[in-house]
């Protein structure tokens, strides 16, 4: 440790200012940061801080982001076994999958965390963890089979225009994940919906021909549609869909959403450590809902309500990305009427508007853009009562 | 108007080395210091030059901007040296402490045959006046002005802070004299708020008006509790003063002296036997040798660890403080601190780490910020802390805008930096709140005033 730390001394000085490699000063105290917690004092104020950092908030997120990836691993081999009628065991299964998710997971990391210390390297700021939980997300919340140059331009988008344009982690207005996923959506609509994307190697045998295991084809009656595409008591039971598939996630969709197990266990992380908040995750669960159960009174779905909690990216969403504390409202009575929109907008879309089978992405993309707008709000109200509450003394 | 305050937010720091309830010497001053640094914005003037004699209660300095406001000197003695910053800023005026105590005899005086402009004159002739402190903004009480009312708080609530009772045991009859005298001079109402928790002597106090509050740090603030009795609006003042302050004006008028002397708690993790001692505000921090290890390498505050000053192993104690918090200078690495599960050296408000799991465990801080500065993320640690209805992060943003119609709204006239400084204590961006704070008190002073 003694060792690691004088070779960390010796080599400072070539990249402070003046040294050698001092262009690359934010790009060395990211790695000396992330190996040594900094010997600075405080300076003035409170002589003594509180051992927490956003390193540490941050890897909470990613640590309760790993059930999630874990299972969307197993989960893609597992469907790619399913569509293609291949009888593998557990480790080839696992194998497919991390041939599958691991090539997102470099693409992400490299090209974000590129930016971001390219952008740090130029504004002398030390880089920020920030993207250590986008990264994280962002494959997660892709279909598998997504062209890694697409992600790359689509994570580059994000990470540049949806976040360090307005000076980077903590002043981004919109989540830089989902942003991700939105620029993907709209600039490449073929590759993100319809039935063959969602699982692994469909869409090439569907085009070229080629299986990944040779002299394979697709099982008759393969459908690949996610629940959503067939939201109803009837389309469910033919695609062979039960409430338990869902729950535990053995079902088509983005590598990190399905299964509800996984992903409660992150939520549980999240919330025992305080990390994210829970007014804004109960408070979209009870919007999804109430708009899930009204749709079923009006006729509009014949699956009662709960159905829209387990399909599709809805708590996938709540638990990570709704939650994201610099997107979403930052008071504590704007977090309930900002979740509960997010869960109420979410199933509207699914609901009533044809266009869209899944309304999470965009539900949350515009509660962050009135989050704002609700905390003025809710701090105007604030202030009128402070003001009523003048009392003589 | 309630008189008991329940207060649920807040953080009592769990931090080694309070001072055991025992007075282990009495300080015979040798150099003291009057330090114009203790005063928010105080611009003053030198009344003495080196080599001049001064008895206790000789004024030294005073206020350029009203100059009838003195600063008197604690002991008596000899003028010895007058210390300049950049740009000639006066920073201490040092005196030489004579070894037999002479004081200015101001007359023992009966507060009820005295009229309200009369106990003014006493106060600002005896350099007490600079014992209120106004609100908004934390600056010395205008003598032009007439407050709202008067808040005194009857207990700290601050880490290892001074306990008033012990501090002040003995002493309520000087305190009774100097809220009678401070009632009938503002003409106003004083409240006092004592510690729900335990019997409290300032409960006795006549002419007063009573609260009890109970909570964790920061209950004890002043700023906490007149935010619950009687927020401070645009265009009003209340003044405060601390009961150490209280029993000094007491004497004042009961024996005719300025005598300043306090019991100061001496403590820190790094205080060796922390215990009280008897001596002044302005003694030297190496009056107080047999407490720390000169050897090691640490910091020594006059005050408490979230709002004291960091005086250094030469400095002076401050005109308000009975406290001095002696740590250890944290100015080491850690090896992959905070990917470690458990880090159990180190305490977290936050249950990202587990010391939440050992309530009653006290931890050996020191002054390592334990992270790098980053913006404003996360949203919600800051109000767990602050027993207040005010929306911090929306104040510091207005603050760093220098946005006054916004620092207004958002509250700057109820704060002071000790108020959020337990929201600087458990930032995970490692801002400077108070720093902050200050910077936006400063604009609003020169904008406002």
């Amino acid at each position: 440790m003694n060792g690691l730390r004088n070779f960390v001394d010796k080599i400072k000085p070539t990249f402070e200012k003046g040294g050698k490699l001092g262009f690359l000063h934010s790009t060395f105290d990211a790695f000396e940061t992330f190996l040594f917690v900094p010997n600075t004092v405080t300076r003035r104020g409170a002589h003594v801080r509180d051992c927490v950092d956003l390193k540490r908030v941050m890897i909470m997120v990613v640590i309760a982001l790993v059930p999630a990836m874990l299972f969307g691993i197993w989960n893609t081999g597992y469907q790619h076994s399913l569509a293609f009628g291949l009888d593998w065991g557990f480790w080839n299964i696992v194998l497919y999958g991390l041939v599958k998710v691991l090539p997102l997971y470099i693409v992400s990391y490299l090209v974000g965390l590129g930016i971001e210390f390219v952008s740090a390297q130029i504004q002398g700021h030390e880089v920020n963890e920030g993207y250590l939980v986008s990264g994280m997300l962002i494959p997660l919340i892709v279909p598998v089979d997504v062209p890694l140059w697409m992600l790359a331009i689509a994570v580059a988008f994000a990470v540049i225009i949806g976040k360090e344009v307005f000076g980077g982690t903590g002043m981004n207005i919109w989540n830089p994940a989902l942003l991700t996923r939105a620029f993907l959506f709209f600039s490449y609509p073929s590759k993100m919906s319809g039935d063959t994307v969602w699982t692994g190697g469909v869409e090439r045998f569907v085009n070229e021909g080629v299986a990944f295991q040779a002299g394979n084809g697709l099982v008759d009656g393969f459908s690949g549609a996610t629940p959503l595409a067939n939201a109803s008591m009837q389309g469910l039971q033919n695609s062979g869909y039960s409430l338990w598939d869902m729950i535990l996630g053995t079902i088509p969709g983005s590598v990190g959403e399905t299964s509800v197990i996984a992903i409660l266990i992150g939520a549980v992380i999240l919330l025992w450590t305080g990390v994210a908040s829970w007014k804004i995750m109960a408070s979209s669960v009870i919007g999804g809902l109430a708009i899930g159960y009204l749709g079923y009174a009006v006729g509009a779905t014949d699956l009662p309500g709960y159905y829209q909690l387990v399909m599709g990216g809805f708590l996938f969403g709540t638990v990570f990305m709704a939650t994201d504390p610099v997107t979403s409202a930052q008071t504590e009575c704007g977090k309930w009427i900002y979740g509960f929109l997010v869960g109420a907008l979410a199933v509207t879309v699914r609901l009533w508007n044809p266009g869209y089978p899944e309304g999470m992405m965009l539900a949350i993309l515009l509660m962050n853009t009135f989050a704002p707008l609700i905390d003025h709000y809710v701090i105007e109200g604030s202030i009128k009562r402070r003001a009523k509450k003048v009392k003589t003394a | 108007m309630s008189n008991n305050i329940y207060l649920k937010k807040g953080l009592d720091l769990p931090i080694n080395g309070a001072a055991a309830q025992n007075t282990k010497k009495v300080i015979v001053p040798d150099v003291v210091a009057v330090k114009p640094t203790d005063f928010r914005s105080l611009v003053p003037k030198l009344l003495v030059r080196e080599g001049d004699k001064v008895l206790a209660g000789s004024p030294v300095l005073a206020d350029k901007m009203s100059q009838n406001i003195l600063f008197t000197s604690p002991v008596s003695g000899t003028v010895a040296e007058v210390v300049r910053g950049e740009k000639r800023k006066l920073l201490e005026v040092r005196i030489k402490a004579d070894e037999k105590q002479e004081y200015v005899d101001f007359g023992v005086k009966k507060v009820s045959s005295l009229s309200a402009e009369q106990i003014k004159e006493a106060l600002l002739a005896a350099g007490l006046w600079p014992a209120l402190t106004q609100r908004p903004y934390g600056i010395i009480a205008n003598p032009e002005s007439k407050p709202k009312a008067i808040f005194v708080s009857a207990f700290s609530t601050a880490p290892l802070a001074a306990d008033t009772e012990f501090v002040l045991n003995g002493q309520i009859g000087h305190i009774q004299t100097a809220v009678d005298a401070l009632g009938k001079m503002a003409g106003c109402k004083v409240h006092v708020c004592v510690n729900a928790a335990n019997a409290s002597a300032f409960s006795k106090l006549q002419n007063v008006v009573l609260h009890s509050v109970s909570g964790k740090h920061p209950a004890g603030n002043v700023g906490v509790q007149i935010h619950h009795i009687s927020p401070v609006q645009k265009g009003e003042t209340v003044w405060t003063v601390s009961p150490v302050m209280l029993a000094a004006i007491g004497k004042l008028f009961d024996t005719g002296k300025y005598d300043v002397s306090r019991k100061i708690a001496v403590t820190g993790p790094k205080a060796v036997n922390p215990a009280y001692v008897e001596g002044y505000p302005g003694i030297s921090i190496k009056d107080l040798k047999e407490f720390y290890d000169a050897s090691e390498n640490l910091r020594y505050i006059s005050g408490d660890v979230l709002t004291g000053t960091n005086v250094g192993a030469e400095g002076f104690i401050g005109f308000f403080d009975n406290q001095v918090t002696i740590l250890e200078e944290g100015d080491k690495y850690e090896l992959l601190g905070w990917a470690k599960p458990f880090r159990t050296k180190l305490f977290s408000a936050s249950r990202t780490y587990f010391s939440w799991l050992t309530p009653n465990k006290k931890y050996d801080m020191d002054t390592n910020l334990h992270g790098g500065p980053r913006a404003f993320v996360v949203n919600d640690t800051y109000g767990k802390v602050l027993p207040m209805d005010l929306y911090p992060v929306y104040l510091l943003k207005a603050c760093l805008a220098n946005d006054i119609d916004k620092m207004e709204k958002f509250g700057i006239y109820e704060v002071l930096e000790e108020d959020l400084a337990l929201c600087e204590y458990v930032c995970p961006s490692k801002i400077y709140i108070q720093q902050i704070i200050t910077d936006g008190i400063a604009l609003m002073l020169k904008e406002m005033c």
